[in-house]
């Protein structure tokens, strides 16, 4: 079993080690394992199915299991933007992917060690994918021959040696789990469609998952339907059975807790995380939260989720369109809100308009874009990090907006509350760049303590806050702090301060309309330096070694997939510096010193070179860009041969 | 000074206001003739009636000549982009139920590229108060012709003549589930602040049409229902209560198959004179009323409040939603909330 024990992650991990004596699962119910137990470091499993099997569903109680027992994950969830494709066909695939180990990880992994394929399409559309050696789990109950043909296999992949480089499992998913539900009392029907619990009861057994969360999540869902969940129940303890029993699977493995710092956790997605970030940085600041916001792929859940949680205050406002969610937003905010819009790509097109009009208002707001693929609806389930010139550019005129932009899932809560400080700490509509991939992929999560979070609390102004020639007060919209360049914030309601603002340029100070054109000017340079003021962290740079001469440097949620790739070529004595930016507008004062520090500077983006494009023309530094647009997150190998191939060409022309 | 249950939440005024009070410092650069001084002038003098401090006032608009109004207006208010005030109203009514939001708005600010805006918030019934100008023409963008233009006007856009159909904005508004739609005209000042009235007595959003003269791009197109010799003909005032009579001796009836029609008065039909009824809850009759006047001539042209209906308010509502959710789960706990359910300690 060579092939899930590839090391090429785990620098510091131990090999896999044969014939221990297995240790329970931590289920009372289903007793000791008699078979013998592995010990491994790390795995990568991937669930493939029909769009309709519940591939997402069983992912995702296999990463909660997996996440209550205490390993490092990551994962991956892949599904077409149909609901429902046509059953069968290759375009209706979904798929979910995790990586698990007893160390930290940072990627959902490059090649699946195990393959549970659901049907004909589910093995066809992921095979490419899958190392030599990797075990694939078939359910053969969907091999017929009309399965087959409608994939275009001409034979039985099953049966006719093409998959004699992997272990192949034959298990009837499907007669298993009607054999298993036979006195259940439910229609075929019904009872089949608990397939995907069975699977993941034998997966549960084969990586000694914790099953007590499961049984708790059915119970839970199909509450008013009793005999479903315990239908789903009993599938899910057949599953886990029919490992224990049967002579195809003879061993299981153990995957042992990874050590992280101390803390209470819990496993987050980015759209969850994001939400929560909202909702603290809205506490934080004391302020009530708007959410204006037109459904969207992949950014509708954060809409869903903080329509929640109205008890902490919170309004959604489901608009009738993006441009009415962004415009509700920025009227809530004009009234003292915490105002958040939600979209993706095609959603910031359409509300670039009014972003024009926030910067001219000069009011907080949070324009979050969970990017996908583009142009157009592009591929609306897919990531990509290709909106980050829409977000520094799309405007009219000059209109500069700040850009925040996590790194991992969890981070997305951080970003959210760091988003929301630069929003009202300046006065000004802010992006927050996250992605499909960072939206829906999920790892564990160190909850903070409430008074860990920044506090956020913003002061509204009451007074008059100048004095007129006469001697008289008078309240001055457009009078700005010295240090920030933020402009009062005063909200309908207190008296003396009314005051009209709009998208004509005003005159510096009164607010009043102006056309003179050495007031535009100034107004122009005053909105810049603002933004270009903002108080942003020093570069984090790694570069262990201290004598790199190649600097890796990304943005957004290319960090895991890079930092893997950096540990690879360190393994292999390749010396190489990295840095992530978590601010896009403005970079960390120090980065133009960073970048020129270095011989070689690389940008690898999930774009055509956007970031790369912004550094060579601000730094003047020669960033190379490796690009993949492919609706996938890149893969740590390419990107350590990316690197590898940086430092032998810099080696090269020295020995030269 | 009468009650205005729609501005309960809204904080009154300690003192009495007065229209200067209303006035702003800034100078007024509409055309000089042009129907927005009256309207301007109407509002200013109208709004101390309300008795709810001036800070709590909100003005909020889009682009256009109309869309000026909120400078010229001593309180909070917002210039925003085409079309969009009626959405960034909503935010801030819906966040904010101590304030009296109005929208102001023109033909093509509201009916072209803002129509998406209007009929939304016209259905969701959010407590808005949207006076829409309507000069049947572009101003702003020097003389093209609007959704509200008449077949065949020629205009620097048509020289050939205009080709679109034009909206009935109050047709439309009561097609959009409005609650409040009215009408009136520029130059009747008390007509104005009667409609006005109404408006802001009315619980959710409203909608007033105010014909208003352009003077440069447009001059007279209302002229029809403000000539002593044409308006008797032309122009029906509606009160709630009473029998629909104009002019002389005209009324408005029911035809054998629903829809209204006018003809002439005489003792015979005196009885079967259609009484208006504001509050219906149906939208027939309101909605035939939209359409008895002749587009192009004006003829018969209904001005007042054509329906008034109580549905529930939409920021009433979502208040509701948040003070129950309150209710059932307890105030927000943020430590519980990041905690979740399904945790791990590592020590």
């Amino acid at each position: 079993m060579t092939s899930q024990v590839d090391q090429s992650e785990a620098v510091d991990g131990s090999d896999g080690s044969e014939g221990r004596p297995g240790s329970a699962p931590p289920s009372a119910r289903q007793g000791r394992p008699v078979k013998p137990t592995r010990r491994l470091d790390r795995v990568i499993i991937r669930f493939a199915g029909d769009s309709g099997d519940g591939m997402q569903l069983t992912g995702d109680r296999f990463t909660s299991e997996t996440a209550s027992f205490g390993n490092d994950l990551s994962t991956l969830p892949n599904f077409p933007a149909e609901i429902r494709a046509p059953a069968g066909t290759l375009p209706g695939v979904s798929s979910f992917q995790l990586h698990f180990a007893d160390h930290d990880i940072l990627t959902p992994g490059d090649a699946p060690n195990v393959l549970v394929a659901m049907n004909p399409a589910a093995l066809k559309a992921n095979l490419p994918d899958l190392p030599h050696g990797a075990e694939i789990i078939v359910n053969t109950d969907e091999f017929t021959k009309r399965a087959l043909a409608k994939v275009g296999y001409a034979a039985d992949p099953l049966g006719d040696g093409s998959l004699d480089a992997f272990r192949l499992h034959r298990v009837p998913l499907t007669t298993l789990t009607l054999e298993a539900l036979k006195d259940s009392g439910l229609a075929r029907k019904d009872a089949e469609r608990a397939k995907n619990m069975f699977a993941l009861g034998l997966l549960s057994w084969m990586y000694h998952r914790p099953t007590r969360g499961t049984e708790d999540f059915l119970r839970q869902k199909f509450a008013r339907k009793p005999d479903i969940a315990e239908a789903n129940i009993t599938a899910f303890r057949a599953g886990w059975n029919f490992g224990e029993t049967t002579e195809d699977f003879a061993v299981s493995y153990e995957i042992p807790p990874a050590r992280v710092p101390a803390g209470t956790y819990r496993n987050i997605s980015g759209n969850l995380a994001l939400s929560y970030g909202l909702i603290a940085a809205a506490e934080r600041a004391a302020l009530p939260l708007f959410l204006g916001s037109y459904p969207i792929t992949p950014a509708s859940d954060i809409l869903h989720e903080l329509s929640k949680h109205k008890n902490f205050g919170v309004r959604t406002f489901q608009a009738e369109d993006e441009i009415a969610g962004i415009g509700a937003a920025l009227g809530a905010a004009f009234g003292g809100a915490l105002g958040v819009t939600t979209t993706s790509g095609p959603g910031v097109a359409l509300k670039s308009e009014t972003i024009g009009l926030a910067v001219s208002l000069e009011l907080p707001l949070l324009v979050v874009d969970i990017q996908r693929g583009g142009p157009s609806t592009g591929l609306p389930t897919k990531t990509e990090q290709a909106d980050l010139l829409q977000a520094m550019f799309g405007r009219n005129g000059e209109a500069p907006v700040p850009i925040v932009a996590p790194a991992t899932p969890a981070e997305c809560f951080t970003a959210a509350l760091e988003a929301a400080r630069i929003a009202l700490t300046y006065r000004t509509p802010v992006f927050l760049l996250s992605d499909g991939y960072l939206a829906n992929g999920s790892e564990p999560w160190r909850i903070p303590a409430v008074d860990e979070l920044p506090d956020l609390s913003v002061e509204f102004a009451t007074e008059p806050n100048h004095e007129l020639e006469d001697g008289s007060r008078a309240f001055w919209p457009y009078k700005r702090d010295p240090q920030t360049l933020a402009r009062p914030w005063a909200v309908p309601g207190t008296p003396g301060l009314e005051h009209r603002i709009g998208g004509i340029e005003k005159q510096d100070g009164t607010g009043n309309i102006s056309y003179d054109p050495a007031n535009h000017d100034f107004m122009v340079r005053t909105r810049q330096a603002k933004v270009d003021g903002i108080a942003v962290p020093p570069l984090e740079v790694d570069d262990p070694t201290g004598d790199a001469r190649v600097l890796v440097l990304g943005w957004g949620s290319t960090y895991g997939p890079i930092t893997a790739a950096v540990r690879r070529v360190r393994a292999d004595g390749g010396r190489v510096a990295q840095a992530h930016l978590r601010h896009l507008n403005p970079f960390p004062a120090d980065l133009g010193t960073v970048l020129k520090r270095y011989e070689r500077v690389i940008v690898p983006e999930m774009n055509l070179g956007q970031l790369a494009m912004l550094l060579r023309a601000k730094y003047l530094v020669d960033a190379q860009s490796y690009n993949q647009v492919r609706g996938l997150p890149f893969k740590a190998a390419q990107l350590a041969d990316v690197l590898h191939a940086a430092i032998g060409t810099l080696d090269a022309e020295e020995t030269r | 000074m009468s009650d205005f249950p729609a501005l309960r939440l809204v904080p009154k005024s300690d003192t009495p206001l007065a229209a200067r009070d209303f006035k702003t410092d800034q100078e007024v650069r509409w055309c000089p003739g042009c129907g927005d001084y009256a309207i301007l002038a109407a509002v200013q003098s109208f709004m101390p009636e309300l008795g709810i401090r001036r800070e709590n006032t909100v003005f909020v608009s889009g682009i256009g000549c109309s869309s000026r109004f909120p400078y010229y207006m001593n309180t909070y208010g917002m210039h925003s982009i085409h079309g969009r005030a009626p959405a960034i109203a909503t935010g801030l009514a819906t966040s904010r139920r101590d304030l009296s939001v109005w929208v102001v708005t023109g033909d093509g600010d509201a009916l072209s590229i803002g129509g998406n805006h209007l009929i939304h918030a016209l259905r969701r019934n959010v407590n808005l108060k949207i006076l829409l100008f309507n000069n049947r023409i572009y101003g702003l963008t020097k003389g093209q012709y609007s959704p509200t233009s008449e077949v065949g006007k020629i205009t620097k856009s048509t020289p050939m003549g205009s080709l679109d159909a034009p909206f009935n904005p109050l047709s439309l508004a009561v097609g959009a589930e409005a609650t409040f739609v009215a009408r009136t005209i520029d130059s009747d000042r008390k007509h104005l602040t009667e409609v006005l009235r109404a408006a802001a007595e009315h619980q959710g959003t409203a909608l007033v049409e105010i014909y208003q003269n352009c003077n440069i791009f447009n001059d007279g197109a209302f002229e029809v229902l403000k000539e002593p010799a044409t308006r008797d003909e032309a122009l029906i005032r509606l009160e709630h209560g009473r029998p629909i009579r104009f002019g002389t001796d005209r009324g408005v009836f029911r035809r054998p198959d629903g829809d209204l029609c006018v003809d002439r008065v005489t003792e015979a039909n005196e009885a079967d004179v259609v009484v208006h009824d504001a509050h219906a809850e149906g939208p027939a009759t309101a909605f035939a009323l939209t359409r008895l006047a002749d587009a192009d001539a004006l003829h018969h042209t209904p001005i007042g409040v054509l329906r008034s209906v109580q549905r529930p308010v939409y920021d009433t509502l979502m208040a509701e939603q948040l003070e129950r959710a309150e209710s059932a789960h307890g105030r927000g706990d943020l430590a519980g909330l990041l905690h979740g359910k399904d945790t791990w300690t590592v020590v």
